[in-house]
């Protein structure tokens, strides 16, 4: 019997004791009608070949492990970042308790959301009534200031209008008629999470500034010094946000955050669950129409609100997920140009500080092969800081980034001495990632926990820099923008690299003298 | 310690129906109306827990449920290690819920096994303009041709592929001519059909009896030989190796396993079960339909068991043995006493850290009643409990076997019931899901994910009990739980557990 008392043996252990192993042989030898281990060998290893690989790219209709999810996940993750706001899902109800457990899983913090469980009936009559009895009660319940209102797939599908909808309800008194209801339809069947981000973000602003769906006047702008910034769909969203507030502060710059949802999703444990915290005033929502300039971080995140917002009358400029020297560089020097501040001798410090570390460790990642997968702007953002490192992102994968971000990635690769044998996938899936690594080998992998399964069946390091995060803890927490953000992914790179030559040099008298006290 | 312990019955259920009394109010009135009917306090000698359950969801109020989708594809179906799974429509479902459910299993991923991957049709536009079907058969080429040593397909429908009328039966039936008569498993399980998740049980339940058994050749002969001690193992989804520490106690009383449902199993494994003597039950709520069928089809006796904690397990093996001769008989009293000692000294270890202490619990299937026996086995107390996803004849067991006088009940219950429950009975330890994991640590009440073992497990059997009482324990006595309060602020703004103690 291998379980006891004193030392108790988990999942990962006590499955290795012989009496479980040969139970689990015996299950397979006589129940499971194995394959033939020789044939499972054989296509493990075809599965490895360009053969292989050439049929694993001229599929047409199969996805395999998709580095992307879908609209309304974005949508949710706009409107948490507003004060006192819960999201409103209008579709079947199973949508948003996987919405709920996708996001708590990565930042390890409660995420409210309702739905508006449409069911059967709904499906047949359209769901009005789940609208009207829906606002009605989270209203009463949650007494939230604003119910931000997305769709699932169903709604969409059979045809649901969510501006006649709301309004009816208004009618109906399931909220009062000047309640604040931005909506946004979401189909999870176009685009995917980062759509549905910047569909959310539209809605709430042109619901503040072009008149609340027709029921007052639009807001007339009256351009004031602010700058609004937009951080887009991001899973290291609570150590960004404020970590971009406090180079704000820093350079005196005024400004709102369109969505800060840095701290609803790191609210402390003191005795207290709250349901809402912090967040973008509604107030601000409003007044950011006054703002003379608004900046996102992700251009793939805001592609429809960026020109509603510009159409407006703002300058509008958009990064690629700056990470590193350069990316700060130039976001530094248009926060400055447009607000007219100077860049403090602080920042310019921690500029020298990252540049300082670059230096430093420059040779363990100089000439090193990575391969990154990930949402178009983050994939943008760290290929660049990559190549300033001099080392080669040779396989660059966005399931989520089209055509036009794999030619701009071809642009930034043709920048760079080091970008010669680089190149983008775009619209692909980590199943044809994983043939990529097989037939092209790379020194290290960076992408989310999923890529877990790549290190396994490639044995290649995986450096966990993404979204989902779930087998990993906190890293949310810290900034991957700003010169300090750099730091921080500089750090994440090296400790993978010195821990991999550790690893690779552990076994005593065979491989033991690599094995360095100084690096 | 906890306010419970410190009142009489009469005092528990005095306050626990004011409690239900105060939550309604913050309802509206036609929704107070259809809440209530899901809120209770236990009358003992009921015969169920007089609620009503398997009811839609009330729109706006926060349910925990899921839907049809997760019940086939995320909990019947997916753990079915040798086929491949397709999410058919939009790229969410699948993504959501790719790997999240610890199903463990051994075998080799992408080649001969599926389970930790997420195959979607990842439906655009066009698909739902235009229909779905051809794209469909397209992928399940592509399927053949890339993974070629899977056993079997099956199509997990998501909301939009009964919307738009595609007919994923006809489109698995002639591929599956085409491929020799491949198992393709069309499963009709949009997340719209239903109240939760249990109907999707159901539809996969069906699709199992109509896919699998129904097309089998009647005179088929079971690949290897029969004995009088084969049994299946029906619901039990492997969570964290839950089916192979219960595989081990029946395989050590002298029964053979030829099937686990469906954590750890293969197509071969539910094709063989009828030839099972027993089918033994352990999630009654999930798959207590196939059951049914193979007992009416096949003439195969079905045999509902619980192996959280000794006594449920010993009382289990006994109800099990008693199917069998004799020598199965004396086997499960050999069982029963070879890990007696271990279960005394874990008893020993935990039971004096976790005596009298108080647990509301709030989750799906089988574990809002199974697990209690195994809390009790530890000298806790259950004063709270509620379904996701229940039908009457689970409260009925619920009343009949498990809860105590004056227990509060609560079905479906909503983010703000829940929340206010745990506020003023205050638990000593809450165990639910993950959306509801981090709530209650935040208000300092310690907390244990009870669909996902919080990431341990396993729980089942005695090898688990060991692993449950570790943790149990590990939640409660955590030190962390003494530091919620800010040394110089007087109290916090809400009760919590913390200051009751």
């Amino acid at each position: 019997m291998p379980q006891n008392a004193d030392n108790v043996l988990d999942h990962f252990e006590l499955f290795r004791g012989p009496e479980y192993q040969q139970m689990l042989a015996n299950k397979k030898r006589m129940f499971e009608n194995p394959r033939d281990p020789a044939e499972v060998e054989r296509i493990r290893e075809w599965a490895k070949t360009p053969e292989y690989q050439e049929k694993n790219f001229a599929r047409e209709a199969l996805t395999v492990n998709p580095a992307k999810a879908c609209q309304p996940l974005g949508a949710v993750f706009v409107a948490v970042g507003f004060e006192s706001t819960i999201p409103f899902v209008h579709g079947s109800q199973g949508c948003v308790a996987y919405y709920r457990s996708h996001f708590s899983r990565h930042f390890k913090e409660p995420t409210s959301c309702v739905s508006s469980s449409m069911t059967e009936d709904a499906a047949v009559f359209g769901g009005l009534n789940n609208m009207i009895d829906g606002l009605a009660n989270t209203y009463n319940m949650y007494k939230p200031k604003m119910i931000a209102v997305s769709t699932t797939c169903m709604a969409e599908v059979i045809g649901d209008d969510l501006n006649a909808f709301i309004k009816t309800a208004k009618e109906k008194g399931s909220v009062p008629a000047e309640y604040d209801v931005p909506f946004a339809h979401t189909p999870a069947f176009v685009g995917s999470h980062i759509t549905g981000y910047d569909n959310a973000m539209k809605g709430v602003l042109e619901h503040f500034w072009d008149g609340k769906a027709g029921t007052t006047d639009k807001l007339v702008r009256e351009p004031n010094e602010k700058i609004n910034f937009l951080g887009g769909f991001d899973g290291y969203t609570v150590g960004n946000i404020r970590e971009i507030k406090r180079i704000f502060n820093l350079m005196g710059v005024e400004y709102t955050i369109l969505g800060d949802n840095s701290d609803v999703w790191d609210t402390p444990t003191d005795g207290e669950f709250r349901m809402y915290d912090g967040g973008t005033t509604l107030e601000e929502a409003a007044n950011a129409i006054h703002a003379k300039a608004t900046i996102s971080m992700q251009e793939y995140c805001t592609e429809k609100t960026l020109p509603f917002i510009k159409g407006h009358g703002h300058e509008v400029v958009a990064f690629n997920h700056p990470v590193g020297v350069a990316g700060t560089d130039k976001f530094l020097m248009e926060v400055s140009r447009i607000t007219g501040k100077e860049i403090p001798e602080e920042l310019a410090r921690e500029r020298g500080r990252l540049v300082d570390a670059i230096a430093d460790s420059s040779a363990h990642i100089h000439g090193k092969k990575f391969a990154i997968y990930g949402d178009p702007d983050l994939c943008y953002g760290l290929a660049a800081f990559l190549l300033e490192l001099g080392a080669e992102p040779t396989t660059v994968l966005s399931t989520n980034g089209g055509p036009k971000w794999a030619a701009k990635m071809q642009e930034l690769f043709d920048s760079s001495p080091f970008g010669g044998n680089c190149k983008a996938y775009p619209n692909k899936d980590l199943w044809h990632m994983r043939s990529l690594l097989f037939t092209e080998p790379v020194d290290f992998l960076i992408g989310n926990t999923y890529g877990k399964y790549l290190e396994r069946d490639t044995g290649t390091p995986l450096i966990r820099i993404g979204f989902p995060i779930f087998d990993r803890h906190h890293h949310h927490r810290r900034p991957v923008w700003g010169y300090q953000g750099g730091m921080n992914v500089l750090i994440t790179i090296l400790d993978k690299i010195f821990d991999t030559i550790d690893q690779n040099t552990i076994v005593p008298a065979k491989t033991d003298y690599s094995f360095d006290i100084i690096r | 310690m906890s306010l419970a312990e410190k009142q009489s019955v009469a005092e528990i259920k005095a306050r626990n129906k004011e409690l239900i009394a105060e939550v309604l109010k913050v309802y509206p009135e036609k929704t107070a109306k259809r809440r209530a009917k899901h809120l209770n306090v236990h009358e003992a000698g009921k015969s169920d827990c007089g609620v009503k359950s398997n009811i839609k969801s009330i729109p706006g109020v926060m349910t925990i449920r899921g839907c049809a989708y997760a019940g086939s594809k995320g909990v019947v179906w997916g753990p079915i290690k040798d086929m491949i799974h397709i999410s058919h429509g939009p790229v969410g479902c699948g993504q959501y819920s790719w790997a999240a459910r610890r199903n463990y299993y051994i075998g080799t991923t992408g080649i001969d096994t599926f389970v930790t991957m997420q195959f979607t049709s990842d439906f655009q536009e066009k698909d739902i303009v235009f229909g779905g079907d051809k794209k469909l058969a397209k992928i399940m080429d592509e399927i053949q041709e890339l993974f070629p040593l899977n056993n079997g397909i099956t199509v997990q429908s998501e909301c939009p592929i009964g919307l738009i009328g595609d007919d994923i039966e006809a489109v698995s039936k002639v591929k599956s001519k085409e491929y020799d008569g491949k198992t393709i498993v069309p499963v009709r399980c949009e997340g719209f059909r239903g109240v939760s998740q249990s109907l999707g049980h159901h539809i996969a339940n069906d699709a199992i009896r109509d896919w699998i058994f129904d097309k089998q050749d009647p005179n088929r002969v079971a690949p290897f030989e029969s004995t009088p001690y084969d049994v299946a193992i029906i619901g039990d989804y492997n969570i964290g190796g839950d089916a192979w520490s219960s595989r081990i106690l029946l395989e050590e009383m002298g029964l053979r396993v030829i099937a686990q449902w469906s954590g750890d199993g293969s197509l071969a494994e539910l094709e063989n079960t009828p030839k099972a003597k027993l089918n033994v039950l352990h999630c009654y709520r999930s798959m207590n339909y196939i059951s049914r069928h193979m007992e009416e089809k096949f003439g195969i006796p079905w045999c509902e068991y619980n192996f959280f904690g000794p006594s449920k397990i010993a009382e289990s093996l006994r109800k099990i043995a008693s199917y069998f001769d004799d020598k199965i008989k004396e086997g499960a009293e050999r069982v029963i006493a070879k890990y007696q000692p271990l279960m005394d000294a874990v008893i020993a270890k935990y039971r004096p850290r976790l005596e009298g202490k108080t647990v509301m619990l709030y989750v799906g299937g089988l574990r809002p009643r199974h697990v209690i026996g195994a809390y009790e086995d530890l000298g806790m107390e259950v004063v709270g409990t509620g379904y996701e996803f229940a039908h009457n004849d689970d409260y009925q067991r619920t009343a009949q076997h498990y809860v105590k006088d004056g227990t509060i009940i609560y079905d479906d219950v909503t983010g703000y019931e829940f929340e206010k429950f745990v506020e003023k009975i205050q638990p000593d330890l809450v165990g639910s899901g993950i959306k509801e994991k981090y709530v209650f640590q935040k208000m300092g009440v310690p907390f244990r994910q009870m669909h996902s073992w919080d990431y341990s497990g396993p729980y089942h059997g005695y090898d688990g009990f060991a692993i449950f009482a570790r943790d149990m324990d590990m939640a409660i006595n955590s030190p962390v739980w003494k530091m919620t309060n800010t040394p110089w602020k007087k109290s916090p703004s809400k009760p919590t557990m913390l200051a009751a103690e």
